[in-house]
């Protein structure tokens, strides 16, 4: 279990990471989402006691980082955001480093077969770290971070550098991890968050923009309003077609793809499902619907989203004030 | 500690510095053997072990400069530092590799004094003397040589900043002794001087304030490391 109350780190006049506070029960599986810069890693960090803290608390399982750093680190296995690798060692002299460095009371040897298991990387055990691919380098990290089976695992993006079937097994691995261990895991990609994790925290500019589940956040930025159509028919035509139906924000042509379809951007007042109105138009016109899907939405969208959301609000309570 | 202690250990050999280290301080101490013992058909070992304080000055840099500059560039200390090991442990483990290699370095001298035991009477009193010298003033310079690693992620730098800070603690004695007008500053001068105490121990004189002066040099340097070490931390 980890509690954060009031985290506060200012570098200089920076404030890298503004009073934050959340918890983690065990057997949650917790994502940090954000751009790059937004804290997560600072936040990381400060958890697991390489930096300390300007102002605030983080309890391992009870146990304060600062206070008692040796103890709670015991608690974590940390994945950092570069795994800490020496080149010059086999993964399996590395391991055996780590075991001991972790002071591990487990049986060595039947311990560093399963750590190697669940991370795949028996075949490369007699290899020099830095002959492997980034891949397995992240493999490595993560079996680092397995060793001691600490009860909570702080992993900094740890499905950067994989290729594809690996970053699902990787998720598997981190899914079935979280049945029995605490894991904070940081991304910048959504749907890596969306597929692992119970829970999600956005940061953004060190402070925490929302904190909620996976399901409710992926609703809260439900996508139906905005969808892209590829459709035949003259453009001009189109367009105004479009501008007829009712609570159009935005309507843009954005790319010739065939020879005389265009495809179309739209973007309705939220909430509003004209998929329906669309198909009417088309229907009347005697044009033929190619394509029609939502618009994904990006990290950036759900940013904007998110943090122009609070500018809104913002600017409504000042105007009640006046 | 322990387990650092192993790794460092295993690092040096697996990257050839201790290698380089033990073959050229080994070689240079072997040319000035030949050259003042078999040669001058001499028995007493002082002038090697004189030139060992000499090449300590430059090569205790060599192996003590990736020691912690190579942990901050490869990223590796990140971690050594979220590890449940003290910083003291982390700071002695590396300290202890360096010195075991460096008492390998040294410990040719009893080689010497046993060939030259076939030919004389070799005063082994005062060859365990010079051998506690050279291994309390490698102690000393090896934790300056591991503060200075701790400050740059550039291990030339590291290199570099060492041998100019123990060439430093060198050169106070012919500053101190141009200084006969102010005689308190020369005495503190002399006082520091790792040279004039290292030279007592080859003269066979066992001065226990010096043994006392290295082993405090050595434990507050290891110190000023764990605190480069808090002070980044608390940044």
């Amino acid at each position: 279990m980890i509690e954060v109350r009031n985290l506060t780190k200012h570098y200089g006049d920076k404030k890298a990471v503004n009073d934050i506070s959340f918890t983690v029960n065990d057997g949650e599986i917790l994502g940090f989402l954000g751009p790059n810069g937004a804290g997560k890693s600072t936040t990381m960090n400060m958890l697991t006691g390489y930096i300390s803290s300007t102002s605030g608390q983080a309890l391992i399982n009870g146990v304060d980082i600062l206070e008692d750093p040796i103890k709670a680190k015991s608690y974590i296995g940390y994945l950092p955001e570069i795994p800490p690798l020496y080149l010059d060692m086999t993964v399996h002299s590395y391991l055996n480093f780590v075991f001991d460095l972790k002071k591990c009371r487990l049986p060595r040897r039947s311990h560093m077969k399963d750590v190697m298991t669940l991370c795949k990387i028996q075949d490369v055990e007699n290899r020099l770290i830095k002959n492997l691919s980034k891949g397995y380098k992240q493999r490595v990290g993560l079996a680092q971070a397995l060793i001691n089976n600490p009860p909570v695992l702080i992993l900094d993006e740890p499905t950067v550098g994989l290729d594809p079937k690996q970053i699902i097994e990787i998720r598997t691995l981190i899914k079935r991890l979280g049945k029995n261990h605490t894991v904070i895991l940081s991304s910048h990609i959504l749907s890596e968050i969306q597929a692992v994790c119970d829970r999600v925290i956005i940061i953004n500019h060190g402070v925490i923009a929302a904190d909620d589940t996976a399901s409710n956040l992926s609703n809260q930025v439900a996508t139906d309003h905005r969808i892209m159509v590829r459709m035949d028919g003259e453009k001009a035509a189109v367009l105004q077609a479009i501008r007829t139906i009712e609570g159009i924000q935005y309507v843009r042509a954005d790319m010739e793809r065939e020879k005389g379809i265009w495809e179309y951007e739209i973007e309705a007042l939220p909430n509003q499902d004209i998929r329906y109105e669309i198909n009417r138009i088309a229907r009347e016109n005697h044009w033929n619907i190619l394509l029609l899907k939502t618009m994904e939405m990006t990290l950036e969208d759900i940013f904007l989203k998110i943090t122009m959301g609070e500018q809104v609000q913002m600017n409504q309570d000042k105007g009640g004030n006046a | 500690m322990g387990a650092i202690y192993r790794r460092e250990i295993g690092a040096f050999f697996s990257s050839s510095i201790a290698y380089v280290f033990l073959a050229v301080f080994d070689i240079i101490c072997g040319f000035f053997f030949t050259m003042d013992n078999l040669a001058a058909s001499s028995v007493n070992l002082a002038g090697v072990f004189s030139t060992m304080f000499i090449i300590s000055i430059f090569l205790i840099p060599i192996l003590t400069m990736r020691l912690f500059s190579e942990e901050k560039k490869q990223k590796t200390e990140q971690g050594l530092l979220t590890a449940p090991v003290s910083l003291t442990g982390i700071v002695l483990g590396k300290y202890f590799a360096a010195l075991t290699i460096f008492l390998i370095a040294v410990s040719i001298g009893f080689l010497y004094g046993v060939i030259l035991s076939i030919f004389g009477t070799v005063a082994w009193m005062t060859l365990f003397s010079n051998f506690l010298a050279i291994v309390l003033v490698g102690g000393a310079f090896i934790a300056v040589g591991l503060f200075v690693s701790s400050l740059t992620e550039n291990q030339i730098a590291a290199a570099v900043g060492g041998m100019v800070c123990l060439l430093l603690f060198f050169l106070i004695d012919l500053l101190a002794a141009r200084l006969n007008n102010i005689t308190w500053l020369q005495n503190l001068l002399y006082d520091l001087s790792f040279y004039t105490r290292y030279y007592e121990f080859t003269c066979g004189i066992f001065n226990l304030s010096s043994v006392l002066f290295f082993i405090s040099v050595a434990v507050l340097f290891n110190f000023f490391t764990v605190r480069v070490f808090e002070k980044r931390r608390w940044s």
